[in-house]
């Protein structure tokens, strides 16, 4: 028997679908010569407030709000949308370990839309009452807390948090009843581990470094892609090819921003499919996807726009819309 | 034994009403929670998802006409009761359930193509007729069994 218990939540989503960005409005708004144009075709398509101020920041800010409100005004069980929350819910426990151990204050580095905001966060980490913390968080705050205070090694603590959020969404996503989530899980995780074998390509980091920070999954092998990364990044692309992300190697020979750009078409193509389902959470999580990879292209071309970089090379940065 | 015979004439009739009728309150419910989310969002598409809404109740009118024609049969309506025998009782509760089981079925899944249809609706409001047929094909095969369920009902002889 199929589940009905989305349908309000899906039909609205087709009314709001019909107001994201397609490919040509993004091409409308490459066509605004100046960062002011392009603030105004924005704002004039509904994006932020009446009393929003008029700059780039607050608009795409209010806009992320946008998304949740949205999405809670539906009554649903927020939960399915951990594995969406997870990257920012670790954000924050990666800011206050080193707001912290440094004993600086950085305003506005929290995300305060999250299960745990940056005030209690930071409270928790004062407190070393790591206790409070979600289970998949515990292990690594305390690890990162003492390796931080220890070594005084940014990276390392880094490394750490990184990997135990990549972890939290490979579980999430493997407990979920849908395949959307299941198949962000594996890309999300599969992704962040060739970034780390790239980047470790171009550092000459080591075997263990690697170990470390990668997260296990099904579509790659962390000991081959260690190894590949260890000969180089034509090895990182050659192993690709065998894969899932063969298209993620022609891009990773291109540039680093192609690379990125294929990364998060990736995740567009695999949600295409929701666009026909009726019934299910998948059209709503892949309109909170497709929001966000509006947003970040928006911001790509503003932010190229005001700092006044060619028209190919933020072209080149631009992703592919959903619809 | 001739008061077991209106009993299951009248059991016949009951389903029939009953059944078709769940049918469409599961089927215009479902719509109608589509019908909402459009709304909520574009209120200007009112008429055209409350047509599409509205299509999988057609299920529940089908029974009642069978369970008025089964009434009326029986002389439970505009006369004194027939006395039926249980063989023709059952013979009149056989007829009635076409419309109940198809209607039931049918509703439900009418509901859940409108439903849909709904997000064709929400996105391409040109597309209203396409997408009106689609729920509309369900309908065919409740008005095969309000075909047979009314000519086997006024076909039983009394």
């Amino acid at each position: 028997m199929t589940d009905t218990k989305y349908t309000y939540a899906v039909a609205r989503i087709r009314s709001l679908e019909v107001a994201l960005f397609s490919n040509a409005t993004i091409d409308q708004l490459m066509a605004c010569k100046t960062y002011e144009e392009c603030l105004q075709f924005i704002t004039d398509k509904g994006w932020g407030d009446s009393d929003t101020p008029m700059n780039a920041e607050a608009v795409l800010c209010r806009e992320e709000e946008k998304i949740w409100e949205v999405m809670r005004e539906m009554r649903i069980d927020m939960s399915v949308f951990d594995v969406l929350s997870y990257p920012n819910q670790f954000h924050n426990l990666k800011a206050a370990i080193k707001e912290v151990c440094t004993e600086m204050e950085n305003p506005g580095i929290f995300y305060d839309d999250c299960e745990i905001d940056g005030e209690e966060m930071l409270e928790i980490i004062r407190n070393k009452d790591f206790i409070r913390l979600p289970d998949n968080m515990q292990a690594a705050a305390k690890a990162a807390y003492e390796s931080l205070i220890h070594t005084r090694d940014g990276q390392l603590c880094d490394v750490i948090i990184d990997r135990a959020a990549m972890e939290a969404i490979y579980q999430a996503g493997r407990q979920a009843k849908d395949d959307i989530m299941k198949n962000y899980a594996e890309d999300t995780v599969a992704i962040a581990d060739i970034k780390i074998a790239v980047r470790s390509a171009k550092t000459a980091k080591s075997m263990e470094f690697m170990r470390r920070a990668m997260a296990e999954c099904e579509s790659l092998s962390v000991d081959q892609l260690s190894k590949a990364a260890l000969a180089g990044e034509d090895a990182i692309a050659e192993y690709l090819l065998g894969t899932a992300y063969a298209g993620g190697a022609e891009a990773l020979k291109e540039s680093p921003s192609a690379f990125e750009r294929w990364c998060d078409n990736r995740v567009i193509q695999t949600i295409q499919p929701q666009k026909y389902k009726a019934f299910t959470i998948g059209p709503l999580v892949a309109y909170v996807l497709a929001r966000q990879n509006e947003i970040k292209t928006v911001r790509i071309i503003l932010s190229g726009k005001q700092n006044g970089f060619p028209d190919d090379a933020i072209r080149e940065r631009v992703r592919e819309m959903y619809v | 034994m001739s008061e077991l015979g209106i009993v299951y004439a009248l059991l016949g009739a009951a389903l029939a009403v009953l059944l078709a009728g769940a049918g469409s309150a599961i089927g215009v419910g479902i719509a109608g929670q589509a019908a909402s989310g459009v709304v909520t969002e574009d209120p200007s598409k009112f008429a055209k998802v409350l047509i599409m809404q509205l299509l999988p109740g057609t299920q529940g009118i089908y029974g009642l006409l069978v369970g008025f024609i089964t009434l009326s049969k029986i002389g439970l309506i505009g006369g004194g009761a027939a006395n039926l025998d249980p063989k023709t009782g059952l013979m009149i509760l056989a007829a009635c359930l076409p419309i109940g089981i198809v209607g039931l079925i049918s509703g439900k899944y009418q509901g859940m193509t409108s439903a849909a249809a709904i997000g064709i609706v929400a996105k391409k409001p040109d597309q209203f007729g396409k997408a009106m047929l689609f729920p509309a094909m369900v309908e065919t095969y409740a008005i095969l069994a309000l075909l047979i369920s009314i000519i086997a009902v006024t076909g039983i002889q009394i």
